[in-house]
């Protein structure tokens, strides 16, 4: 069993190491073919002139050609803007595709078994590290030691892994021309399902899937013998395989657009755009369900479901960033903030990103059906800036990257404007409580240390009351490390369920002469 | 001015605690909720904040850290106006109402509330002093046992009561091999009937705990250099060790008022308020100790939750009028390594004929189920759970209104605490061992399927 585990471990680091090597190799070359492949016919000759220079060499790292070929292609649009030239300035971004492209040599040749090395060894070499089962084999939940791994506590190791995590983000999003070869690993796989090459995002959404799948493994082998645990996992590991990885692949062998059937507005702030929403107005019949799904889903389904079940039946029994902040992101969840000034801080903030949200599309649809009379391209400017600050740096980089200082739901706690709007249901509407166990808490604190959204759940069971909280994701793991048996994830009527027993159970010194008082 | 006898009632009294416990902060809390004016304080040289004890062991096994196991933020007790004093009380002038401390000046109070805690035992074993040999209560306690056990090669832990098997399962979360000696037959063999305790013992040693019963400790070795050797046992064995964990239970903290008029027996002598012999002096917690125990309950009542008992009724008599202690149904939990077990009610170790039990274990031998009832009546009295959640409301209403082990297993599925999509074949389970041991012909209730919950 050890040498499994080390086994596993020294696969996944050679794979994680030689993965991020690739960076460093292959070569890249810009042909006349490549050029005119990659870019539109209309800025085909101007940037055959401008990129001249780089014609036909041989450039030995990314780095070196990605550099070039900015300094080139910049040069040219800070010409024209002296020049006030705006009109023809190249917004579109070829820095991507067309070093993507300029590909050739070690990597653009052995893609497929590059992939195999590098993300398919690594995965491997994670699912032998999680298989083998904890030390003791008596079941129950093993939480020993956490604090004192540095990868979980903050500790160097914390730090390495977050800055790496940073570092991808970062990358993926704003310098995804750095990254190419990451992106031709994935294109075995991309052509195999959709026909196409592959994009960046699905490069991304294929290590994500990855991720999800083997943490979810080892999500079954942590909570084995907990039922609500095992089938929450195995749902987050089907909706993301299923739904965001497939499904949308295979739609786009159809012809259809990308679409992805469980992402709901406003987490998937891009619904109601207009390029989406005429994508979908001109696929035909599929395309119309896509709107009217989608549409169905925020104002009935998201309400009926968060009435019955809670929160959770979205954000972690189906939601991709629930999904990876309950697997891959577990080892990390004790690190949320549970102090009383960050649940300010988080209402402030997640129900500031609900409104933006909601300005947005509100403006969107009204500019939209104006004819853009309205507002014109202000809210393309507006777009933008949400694009940046909440869905790639938000989501992406903190969300993401910050899993090993704050914990596994940065982002789900203080940013996602579906959770907060899920939240307002399920305070104020739903048949869903955390129950407590009358006077059994003995103030352990294991509960609220491992609540990944901080909340105090001690607070509320202490005093005998139920826990009624917006941000609870009904993940259940109080419940599975209460020692003490005190915590119960239900549904039930609403009247009793938030409760206020100024005595706690056992005690009837109060209670009776209160009675007799009366 | 404390002279004064109206003082203890007035606006703006002086409420002073020594021992910042469960039982002293719940009753601060509750004093404070309903009288804003009372000044308050609290004193305890262990910690300056409160902490949960019965932590400790997580912050060992690496579960937690010490600031996790706080139940309130530390900006708690200024808001509320409960003021802290981190010192260690030396001395009680009872007569003027003053508590001398070590480093702090004098303080005056107008009511004094004794919630001082335990000690663990220690039973005069050659020996015990040693480098090495400790029992777990104070947060101390722990500090020293992550020094005692830094380069441990085997550790022994004295006592089958609920510290000494989390000690045990403490070291063996840093895979220290540990051999664990039990006075009785089996683990907790006075609280505990035989079946549960046997229950305990199989999963004891699935945890490669070596598990000795009826063997008591009766020396402890100096390894040459002034700390712990080994052990010697009862039946003459000797065991190398580096640790001694004294786990023998625990006594009343009463040593502050030896020599002072203040009457004390085991613990400090209370009536059923709380009141002890000196006038606007109270005890609770694990210190008190009761002149007249409440019916099937201990004079001494040593947990958690009776420490928030006593805190929540002294402070109602303190701010409303006074109210006798009056706990409903005894209830208790804890974890056996990885086994849970709550009780409500009275299931005693050994009963004669007038009480009757149902006992149903899951055949792999980590779950079980016992309910005892009176022979006669059928009223039940009590039930034991091990690797079962069950609820409290619904036992607690039950044991209250007498009601028969009939009524209770009819209603089996409302006591069911388990997480959702727990197998809840046990019930049934439960229900068809009570027809076939006594029998009778109970309905056993239709197994709801995986997706019921969809219907509750
Ligand atoms: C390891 C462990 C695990 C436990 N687990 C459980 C459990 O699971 N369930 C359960 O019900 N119970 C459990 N208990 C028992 C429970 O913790 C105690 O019953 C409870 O904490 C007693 O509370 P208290 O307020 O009476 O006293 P304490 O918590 O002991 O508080 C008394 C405080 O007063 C301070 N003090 C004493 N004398 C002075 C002085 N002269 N000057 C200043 N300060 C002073 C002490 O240092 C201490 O901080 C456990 C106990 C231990 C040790
Ligand atoms: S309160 Fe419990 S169920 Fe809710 S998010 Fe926190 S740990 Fe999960
Ligand atoms: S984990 Fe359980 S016993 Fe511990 S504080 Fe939370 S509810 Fe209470």
């Amino acid at each position: 069993m050890k040498y499994i585990k080390a086994i596993g471990l020294a696969l996944f680091l050679a794979s994680l190491v030689f993965f991020t090597s690739l960076l460093f190799l292959g070569q890249f070359r810009l042909t006349d073919a490549v050029l005119q492949e990659a870019v539109s016919e209309e800025h085909y000759p101007i940037l055959k002139e401008e990129l001249a220079p780089m014609m036909g060499n041989i450039y030995n790292t990314n780095f070196s050609f990605a550099s070039d070929f900015n300094n080139y292609f910049g040069a040219y649009n800070d010409r024209l803007r002296m020049e006030e030239q705006y009109e023809k300035v190249i917004w579109d971004d070829y820095a991507f595709s067309v070093t993507k492209a300029s590909s050739t040599g070690f990597v653009a040749d052995n893609k497929l078994l590059l992939l195999l090395l590098t993300i398919i060894a690594g995965s491997l070499g994670a699912l032998l590290y999680v298989l083998p089962s904890p030390r003791h084999k008596t079941g129950g939940l093993k939480h020993e030691g956490v604090y004192f791994s540095s990868l979980k506590s903050r500790g160097w190791l914390g730090i390495v892994v977050g800055t790496y995590l940073i570092a991808f983000y970062v990358l993926l999003y704003w310098f995804a021309e750095y990254i190419t070869n990451w992106v031709l690993l994935a294109d075995p796989v991309s052509v195999v399902l959709s026909g196409n090459p592959a994009s960046k995002w699905f490069m991304y959404g294929l290590i994500y899937t990855l991720a999800i799948l083997v943490m979810g493994v080892r999500m079954f082998r942590k909570y084995r013998g907990n039922k609500y645990q095992t089938l929450r996992t195995a749902s987050v590991m089907f909706f993301q395989l299923a739904f965001a990885f497939l499904i949308p692949e295979i739609l786009v062998l159809f012809n259809r657009p990308w679409h992805d059937f469980k992402h709901i507005w406003p987490l998937d702030y891009t619904f109601f755009f207009e390029y989406r929403v005429e994508n979908m107005l001109s696929s035909g019949a599929i395309g119309m369900f896509m709107l009217i799904w989608g549409i169905l889903l925020v104002i009935v389904g998201v309400p009926l479901m968060s009435y019955f079940y809670g929160k959770r039946w979205y954000c972690s029994w189906v939601c991709g960033c629930g999904g990876l902040a309950e697997t891959a992101g577990d080892p990390f969840r004790h690190l949320s903030n549970k102090s009383l000034k960050a649940w300010k801080i988080e209402r402030w903030m997640v129900h500031g990103v609900l409104v933006f949200a909601v300005v947005m599309t509100a403006m969107t649809i009204a500019n939209y059906f104006s004819g853009f009379s309205m507002l014109g391209d202000a809210t393309g400017v507006v777009h933008q800036w949400y694009g940046f600050l909440i869905s790639a740096a938000f989501a992406g980089v903190i969300g993401v990257g910050f899993y090993p200082f704050m914990g596994n739901r940065v982002w789900c706690r203080y940013g996602c404007p579906l959770a907060a709007y899920i939240g307002i249901i399920q305070r104020f509407k739903s048949r869903f409580r955390i129950t407590t166990n009358g006077g059994q808490c003995i103030s352990c604190g294991n509960c609220s240390t491992y609540c990944e959204m901080g909340i105090d759940v001690r607070w509320y069971a202490q005093r005998g009351q139920n826990v009624v909280r917006a941000s609870c994701v009904g993940c259940g793991i109080c419940a599975s490390v209460c020692p003490r048996g005190v915590l119960k994830l239900e549904n039930g009527p609403e009247q009793g369920r938030i409760t206020d027993i100024p005595i706690l159970t056992g005690n009837d010194s109060i209670t009776i002469h209160q009675t007799v008082r009366i | 001015m404390s002279d004064n006898p109206e003082k203890s009632t007035s606006k703006g009294r002086k409420i002073v605690f020594i021992g910042n416990g469960i039982a002293g902060v719940t009753c601060a809390r509750h004093i404070r909720k309903r009288d804003s004016a009372a000044q308050i304080t609290l004193i305890s040289g262990e910690t300056e904040h409160f902490f949960s004890r019965t932590a400790l062991m997580y912050l060992y096994m690496g579960h937690m850290k010490y600031k996790n196991i706080k139940p309130y933020e530390d900006f708690f007790w200024g808001k509320n106006r409960l003021q802290l004093v981190y010192d260690w009380v030396t001395e009680i002038d009872f007569e003027g109402k003053t508590l001398k401390l070590q480093q702090h000046d004098l303080i005056t109070y107008d009511i004094l509330i004794l919630a001082t805690g335990s000690v663990a035992n220690k039973f005069g074993w050659p020996g015990q002093a040693l480098q090495g040999v400790q029992g777990l209560y104070s947060y101390q306690d722990l500090e020293a046992m992550e020094a005692n056990t830094n380069s441990c090669q085997r550790a022994v832990v004295v006592g089958g009561g609920l510290i000494g098997i989390e000690m045990a399962e403490m070291l063996r979360s840093r895979d220290i091999p540990v051999t664990f000696l039990v006075r009785e037959e089996n683990f907790w063999g006075n609280v505990l009937p035989k079946e549960e305790a046997q229950l305990v013992n199989r999963h004891v040693l699935e945890h490669h705990i070596e598990l000795k019963l009826v063997h008591e400790l009766k020396e402890i070795q100096d390894d040459g250099t002034g700390k712990v050797g080994g052990v010697v046992t009862s039946t003459g064995e000797q065991i190398d060790c580096q640790f001694v964990g004294l786990a023998v239970g625990v006594s009343p903290n009463i040593a502050l008022f030896k020599d002072t008029p203040l009457e004390t027996n085991r613990g400090v002598l209370v009536d059923e308020y709380f009141a002890t012999s000196i006038p606007d002096v109270y005890a609770i917690g694990d210190c008190a100790e009761f002149r007249k125990p409440v019916l099937h309950r201990r004079s001494v009542e040593q947990t958690w939750y009776t420490g928030r008992m006593h805190g929540e009724t002294l402070a109602y008599s303190l701010t409303r009028k006074p109210v006798p202690y009056h706990p409903g149904a005894w209830f208790n939990s804890a974890k056996f390594l990885d086994i849970e077990y709550q009780t409500y009610g009275v299931v005693p170790a050994r009963w004669g004929d007038e009480l009757q039990s149902l006992y149903w274990e899951h055949p792999e031998g980590k779950i079980c189920f016992r309910a005892m009832f009176e022979a006669e009546t059928k009223v039940l009295t009590g039930v034991n759970a091990f690797g079962l959640r069950l609820r409290h409301d619904f036992f607690d209403k039950a044991l209250r209104n007498g009601s028969t082990i009939e009524e209770v297993l009819a209603r089996l599925d409302k006591a069911d605490f388990n997480g959702e999509f727990f197998d809840k074949g046990y019930l049934q389970d439960i229900v068809r061992t009570y027809n076939e041991q006594f029998d009778a012909s109970l309905r056993v209730h239709k197994k709801k399927g995986l997706f019921s919950f969809l219907r509750s």
